[in-house]
């Protein structure tokens, strides 16, 4: 959930009762939008068994066909792999590993590799619940087009819906319309937006937001800023001189950066993530886009080789269409062709 | 990180091959294993890669390049080749219709590039002489409208949109009656950015495409996408039966194997690359770059290129120097045959051989009769190769023995090599400020007329 992800949980105690409640609530709400059939959590539900669904027959069939181990099972699973843009080396990596397994615990039946294969996928994504409570800013970074700002608005009416103050800042001052982008979005959610003009300095919007958002007292701060590509150095260097405003003037509120990543990216979206962790060192990634056919297996090469978790997954244009990362379900969805 | 060293790697992979005196279909095919790693680290979808390798593998497995003296580096060009034509020739064109306004469709996915596109394209016909209509076309997304208003207003060029109620279909219909009343020669419609497998979505583009009849319809991918390209670009081209492709934000580090997937499932050509945010950042495309930077062999490439001319210019040096000392041999005559015949092309090395090459132009090699020259001269002592002037009469019969041959063969032999020393000398001669030049006049190149 966004509170434990960003630090605006409530007290410990409650987290258990809380979610309970929330388990209700996804049945409630799934009953009561189950018509319109767009809840996120009808949703959810309905893409979880899905992939699983798909999972279990597409992993099974294809292990069903070989009544032993041998290289052309292996070669599948290669495939299966890259075409969920894992990208070749984590692939092998992979694959070599449960070959490994496979000769040491003398595994003669396909079916087991399914379970290690998963085990070691997991174990590579190895998710660490952040569990804190301060007031956040959250500088929202990511190339063009990425879903920087859709995600914004999604993130900030998931923690209006927890009864929190949220602030938005348009540090996007540089694309055609993006400040009236983030206004729609503010005001579907309800929440202010601090603005300067088209043009103007992002780190100064930042500037601002941050000073107002102490004043208020606001939760949770988000800013927005202007896609550009990893290696266009000019603006990763304005995107720094931004984060360092922000964390200079944050006072007690904390200071994280969510990393933007379409999932349709390939293996570029290594390249993404490195280059934003060294300019503004990323603590969390948000995959947007999985309501396609793209799987986004690359970051697990990202999560590896880089260490960054992946929080928050996009599954669709509306408010309602953000998730938490679930690696198991991700796993699954892996592949589910 | 990933994409660092493979360049090398290949290379590297290459290179081990070049020190095998032979090289064996086993080892082209690990070769082109490293090739399809480069290519799906590039994100080329898989099946793609798959069906081009074999395609290069028939090639690259010919004796062309199983005996040629820098085996990878075949290889390399080979695929690099084929990259390239399967990207197809650059057409950057946009034909204008005859009866305007000619009308472009832009679609894709979200977030792709579309309504940046739709401004650079409109610089584009301005710069051109036209007088495009914009049109906001993308109902859903917040802002988008704006976007486009606002790219409209720096190019100082009018913005059709009918706000964000209407139905696109509608929109679209009567922004084409609007640039016939208004004399707009172009037309470019900015469609919202959906999913491929939306339905719904899909169905719209349909309907704007029977009501107002695109003269272009043109897909927006973005360079960075991974294996989905093909599913994405298979179904908008089932669907509306795209003319081309504009690949957008080049201007990373993307290796872009979007594009040859794009390419490979649709056939269709990728006219426009965009390689920045300013609305002038719009670049015809090139396929052969791209095959480059795809294997990531951008510098590999101009390597051999260099290596090649080094070659070149070392031979001709050494080559020159013998020729004015008059002290070519028959060693040196081995030397040169070895090399040619380790190339795969006989005739690309004796081009390389200043002033020879025009010459050449229709000549036949006989392999047999190479392999009686190579095993003639190798039956000469050291001595005998580099005066052959001392080979007499029973020198000549041993020699002959020695290699499995007639007498009447080492006799012709050195009768030509005689022939081809004088020839040598004359060009020579002829050329004292070095060999860069064609060779003039003279008769066939005696050793192989
Ligand atoms: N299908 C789908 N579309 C999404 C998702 N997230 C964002 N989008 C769409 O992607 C497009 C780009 O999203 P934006 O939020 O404008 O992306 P951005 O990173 O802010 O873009 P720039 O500010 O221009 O760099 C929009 O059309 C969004 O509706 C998602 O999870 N699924
Ligand atoms: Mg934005």
């Amino acid at each position: 959930m966004l509170k434990k992800i960003f630090g605006l949980g409530s007290d410990e105690e409650e987290e258990e009762k809380e979610q309970e409640e929330v388990e209700e609530e996804i049945e409630e709400t799934q009953e009561e939008d189950d018509d319109d059939g767009k809840s996120l959590f009808g949703r959810l539900k309905e893409g979880l068994s899905k992939t699983r669904d798909g999972f279990v027959s597409q992993l099974e069939s294809l292990f069903r066909s070989y009544d032993k181990i041998n290289e052309e099972l292996y070669e599948d699973l290669e495939e299966i792999l890259i075409q969920a843009d894992v990208g070749v080396q984590t692939t092998m990596k992979l694959v070599d590993d449960i070959k490994e397994k496979a000769r040491e615990e003398k595994i003669k039946d396909p079916n087991k590799l399914i379970n290690i294969l998963q085990d070691d996928i997991l174990e590579m994504l190895n998710q660490t619940e952040e569990d804190d409570e301060q007031p956040t800013i959250l500088m929202v970074v990511g190339v063009n087009g990425a879903g920087k700002t859709t995600t914004i608005g999604k993130i900030a009416q998931r923690a209006k819906q927890d009864d929190k103050d949220v602030l938005l800042a348009a540090g996007d001052t540089f694309r055609a319309a993006a400040i009236e982008q983030l206004e729609a979005w503010a005001n579907k959610v309800g929440t202010e937006v601090i603005s300067h003009q088209e043009g103007a300095d992002s780190a100064a919007v930042a500037y601002d937001a941050v000073q107002s958002a102490k004043s208020k007292e606001t939760d949770l701060l988000i800013v927005d800023t202007a896609g550009r590509l990893h290696t266009q150095s000019n603006l990763m260097d304005e995107l720094e001189k931004v984060k360092r405003v922000i964390e200079k003037e944050s006072g007690p509120m904390k200071v994280e950066v969510l990393l933007v990543l379409d999932a349709t990216t390939g293996q570029n979206a290594v390249s993404q993530a490195k280059l934003f962790d060294e300019a503004v060192d990323v603590d969390g990634i948000a995959l947007t886009k999985l309501d396609g056919t793209a799987k986004g297996g690359v970051v697990i090469a990202i999560r590896e080789e880089l260490g960054i978790p992946i929080r928050l997954i996009g599954v669709g244009e509306d408010l309602e269409d953000l998730q938490d990362f679930e690696p198991e379900s991700f796993v699954d969805a892996l592949f589910d062709f | 990180m990933i994409f660092e060293g493979l360049a090398e790697k290949l290379q590297d992979t290459f290179d081990k091959l070049k020190g095998k005196g032979k090289l064996s279909e086993k080892d082209v095919k690990s070769a082109l294993r490293e090739v399809k790693l480069a290519l799906l680290e590039a994100d080329v979808n898989f099946k793609v890669v798959k069906n081009f390798i074999s395609k290069v593998e028939e090639r690259a497995v010919g004796k062309e390049v199983l005996d040629s003296l820098t085996p990878g580096q075949q290889v390399i060009k080979i695929v690099n080749e084929e990259l390239t034509d399967l990207m197809g020739g650059a057409q950057s064109k946009v034909e204008y219709a005859s009866d305007p306004p000619t009308v472009i469709m832009l679609t894709g996915l979200q977030g792709a590039g579309k309504t940046t596109t739709a401004g650079k394209l409109a610089k584009k016909f301005i710069k051109d002489g036209k007088d495009p209509l914009l049109v906001a076309a993308d109902v859903y997304r917040p802002a988008a409208i704006k976007q486009l208003q606002v790219l409209g207003e720096r190019l100082d060029q009018p913005v059709f949109s009918m706000g964000d109620k209407q139905d696109p279909v509608d929109i679209t219909k009567a922004a084409i009656s609007r640039a016939e009343s208004n004399g707009n020669d172009v037309v470019i419609l900015d469609t919202a950015g959906r999913l491929h497998i939306d339905e719904e979505l899909m169905d719209e583009l349909s309907q704007i495409k029977a009501a107002v009849v695109p003269d272009e319809i043109l897909l927006v991918v973005d360079s960075m996408t991974g294996q989905d390209a093909v599913n994405v670009a298979d179904k908008f081209d089932d669907t509306l039966g795209i003319d081309g492709v504009v690949l957008t934000k080049l201007d990373g580090d993307a290796r872009g194997g979007a594009a040859l997937s794009i390419s490979s499932v649709t056939g269709k050509p990728i006219k426009f690359a965009g390689v920045g945010e300013k609305l002038e950042d719009l670049e015809p495309f090139h396929p052969d770059r791209m095959a480059s930077r795809i294997l990531g062999m951008g510098d590999v490439l101009s390597l051999i290129e260099k290596a090649e001319e080094e070659m070149d210019q070392k031979k001709a040096q050494e080559l020159e120097e013998k020729l004015r000392k008059n002290e070519f041999t028959l060693e040196d005559f081995m030397d040169q045959l070895e090399q040619v015949r380790n190339m795969g092309s006989f005739k690309e090395i004796l081009n390389m051989i200043p002033g020879v090459g025009n010459k050449i132009k229709d000549l036949d090699m006989d392999e047999g009769q190479l392999d009686k020259i190579e095993a003639i001269i190798s039956s000469m002592t050291k001595e005998e190769k580099r005066d052959p002037e001392m080979i007499k009469g029973s020198r000549r019969r041993r020699i002959a023995n020695g290699s499995g041959t007639e007498v009447q063969d080492v006799n012709r032999l050195l009768k030509q090599f005689k022939q081809t020393q004088k020839m040598m000398k004359q060009v020579g001669d002829m050329q004292k400020g070095g060999l860069g030049g064609k060779m003039g006049g003279g008769g066939n190149f005696p050793f192989f007329g």
